[in-house]
């Protein structure tokens, strides 16, 4: 038993859970909700255990640091966080209408991690890499993209249901797909993820200067977070001031995740800088 | 007058906020395509003269030290100091407000609220709701109307002010950032092994600036992973001030040096053409260094010895192993890999000798007065992230009444800036704990 081997199973779970939800969604009987709900607790758990012991591994490799130093460590725990967050949601809000848009994001992470030619090695870090920084810095950043992911997931849901039923929804429904609460719980996932996102740029930016001695120095990667940075700041200020109403909340929180997305994957492809050890 | 207000109205609107991050936003992500620093010639070769022209005259080439790009971070710095201003003074009176005046109010008409009914006496049930309001750490206060005893309490009436600790702590991080800009410098400065600097290249301007002190390189090392990956760049350095040795330490990336507030960082590293050679009599102990060049004869008139580097075998720029000539030595020329040792008998005696390859350590040099000041407005910011989006403005008034002479009534009701479902049920549970008899 190996973490290649449990991380592996976890995508086909992820995968199931998916298909249980959709299923759930389409066809609404219960039992499958909750052998969605349970497969989905058991496949993080199963990837949980992957990434302790891909933790474990490194150490008997006589490398020894946390599974988050490259690309496939990355995207692995950003599809671990995203499944997290997504059954926190699901039990706070009580509710199962979100899986089938959740869970695919999961999964998707999980089936690039596995087949994009990417290093999957445990491989030592280089000096830069070298900080305490490293953990604070990876695990908040990749908190608040996971909960932009599930943003994004609700924006679509919102989107579906907003152009689908215009005009014919009852405003007093209170159900968790309606449009107000969905807004409402769309608003919480993006308030999570900026403050996150937030406290990974400012721990990135004290790395950045116990290393460099600079603390910002427009890198592409940095600059790339403060736009993804300013696109939720604006749809917040949009938020309150309602500037602009019905779906541009959603939307906004649709473009966001692209620059999620370019920030994450994008920058390290198509623009050099600093912050290429994702690449790997 | 007209026109200062309308400038004032124009700089305190959300809309120019928006306008502002746009524009940045854009600003931005053009820096992030067009590669920044480049020779005027590269822009012309890569995206045409007229396009050329139009990135050197709008600075695109260096985006971020652009004159427009930094103005309209100063814009968006006016625009959250006067919006601040301008909403302060309302928060500020909502914070101040007379909570029994507003509850007054608030019974005067229709009451909407909990209704309950207790056998308590009127001054019972003040007492019992004013302590129970203790007990959950409110601080209530109470007032005789003609209704009966209004009580009110609240919690957090701060907490309104979030909203501005996050504005201003953007700009204190702005403030930070332009204290380091000129209260400070960063530059760079290449230093090879046994040689000692007192001057830096500034960054952007190319100019050399003297220390104070002078930066001795002891010696530069890098370590590898099996696999060949590098595993630590290390400098051991010397502070010489005033002629005194006052400090000798290493520094690796991520551990830098800090001396009379500049900070010296591992930063990158430049292997030269000469090499060092130590050589040590094994008999009497005596060991000296050597720098030489490739091909050239050295001399130690004290023991007699004449040596040199007659050839060698580099992977790139990095010399892996050389071999080392000794006048007298049989053989005369040996090969030894780049920090090994060489047992050689010549003439004047039996020595060890090692050779490796003389480097230039690499450092960023950075004084930075405000960046403590950057690093408190870093913690303003998630606090006032927090403030705002966790916590709210909770307002309860308690209407106590006598009814008949064994019945007391009680209309509970509250109000909250945020977060209202949470709240409205913490006003149920306290209306359902007022309900109950005490026991």
């Amino acid at each position: 038993m190996d973490s290649s081997l449990l991380l592996g199973i976890t995508t086909f779970a992820y995968l199931l859970c998916s298909l249980l939800y959709v299923g759930f969604s389409v066809f609404k009987p219960a039992t499958v909700g909750r052998i969605a709900t349970i497969a989905t607790i058991v496949a993080v758990l199963i990837q949980t255990a992957g990434i302790i012991l891909r933790w474990i591994e490194s150490y008997q490799e006589g490398i020894g640091h946390a599974p988050l130093s490259n690309m496939y460590e990355s995207v692995v725990f950003f599809s671990w966080t995203i499944a997290v967050l997504y059954l926190v949601i699901e039990w706070r809000f009580a509710t199962r209408a979100f899986g089938a848009f959740v869970m695919p994001l999961a999964f998707l992470a999980m089936a690039y991690a596995s087949l994009a030619p990417i290093n999957k090695q445990i491989s030592p870090l280089v000096p830069a890499l070298q900080s305490n920084w490293l953990l604070a810095h990876v695990i908040t950043c990749f908190i608040g993209y996971a909960a932009f992911a599930i943003a994004a997931a609700l924006a679509v849901v919102y989107l579906f249901k907003y152009y689908g039923t215009r005009g014919t929804a009852s405003s007093s429904d209170q159900t968790p797909t309606s449009l107000p609460v969905l807004d409402d719980l769309l608003y919480k996932t993006i308030v999570f993820g900026f403050i996150w996102l937030s406290i990974g740029i400012i721990t990135g930016s004290i790395w950045a200067n116990s290393a460099w001695g600079t603390y910002w120095s427009w890198d592409p990667k940095e600059t790339w977070s403060l736009i993804t940075w300013f696109v939720y700041a604006f749809t917040l200020h949009i938020r309150y001031t309602n500037l602009l109403k019905g779906p541009a909340v959603s939307w906004l929180a649709v473009v966001g995740f692209l620059a999620v997305l370019f920030t994450y994957y994008g920058v390290n492809f198509w623009l050099s800088g600093l912050h290429s050890y994702g690449s790997s | 007058m007209n026109t200062g207000r309308s400038v004032w109205h124009f700089f305190a609107s959300v809309k120019l906020a928006l306008f502002l991050i746009g524009c940045i936003g854009i600003g931005a992500i053009i820096g992030t395509l067009i590669p920044q620093q480049q020779p005027a010639g590269w822009y012309a070769g890569v995206y045409g003269d007229q396009w050329a022209r139009l990135i050197l005259v709008l600075d695109i080439d260096t985006m971020y030290q652009a004159w427009w790009f930094n103005s309209l971070l100063g814009l968006l710095a006016i625009n959250l100091i006067v919006c601040s201003i301008d909403r302060f003074p309302a928060t500020w009176k909502i914070m101040r407000r007379d909570g029994l005046a507003d509850g007054m109010k608030r019974f005067s008409g229709q009451t909407t609220g909990h209704h309950i009914s207790t056998e308590l006496s009127a001054g019972e049930s003040v007492a019992r709701t004013l302590s129970l309001l203790r007990t959950e750490r409110y601080r209530p206060r109470s007032r005789e109307t003609e209704q009966g005893v209004l009580i009110f309490a609240q919690k957090g009436p701060w907490t309104r002010c979030g909203v501005y600790i996050v504005h201003s702590s953007i700009l204190v991080i702005f403030l930070g950032a332009l204290i380091g800009t000129i209260g400070g410098f960063k530059g760079s400065i290449l230093i090879g092994e046994g040689t000692a600097i007192e001057r830096i290249v500034l960054r952007y301007t190319g100019e050399l600036k003297p220390l104070d002190f002078a930066v001795r390189c002891n010696s530069f090392t890098i370590d590898f992973y099996d696999n060949g990956m590098p595993k630590e760049y290390t400098s051991n350095l010397t502070i010489i001030d005033d002629g005194d040795e006052v400090l000798t330490t290493d520094i690796e990336v991520n551990k830098p040096l800090t001396y009379k507030g500049i900070t010296f960082y591992q930063a990158s590293y430049e292997p030269s053409q000469d090499f060092i050679i130590s050589v040590t009599n094994t008999e009497t102990g005596a060991s000296r260094e050597f720098v030489t060049g490739f091909q050239q004869e050295v001399g130690w008139p004290e023991e007699d010895l004449s040596f040199g580097i007659i050839n060698a075998r580099a992977m790139g720029p990095t010399v892996v192993s050389a071999k080392l000539w000794f006048a007298g030595a049989t053989p005369t020329g040996q090969w030894v890999d780049s920090g090994a040792v060489l047992d050689v008998e010549t003439d004047s005696g039996s020595y060890q000798a090692s050779v490796r390859q003389r480097f230039s350590t690499g450092l960023q040099v950075v004084k930075d007065p405000g960046v403590w000041l950057v690093y408190g407005g870093f913690f303003l910011l998630v606090a006032g992230l927090c403030i705002s989006f966790f916590m709210n403005h909770r307002r309860l008034w308690i209407l106590v009444s006598s009814k008949t002479e064994h019945t007391t009534e009680l209309i509970v009701t509250g109000s909250a800036n945020k977060h209202r479902p949470a709240f409205e049920t913490q006003v149920e549970r306290l209306a359902h704990n007022l309900s109950n008899e005490p026991t």
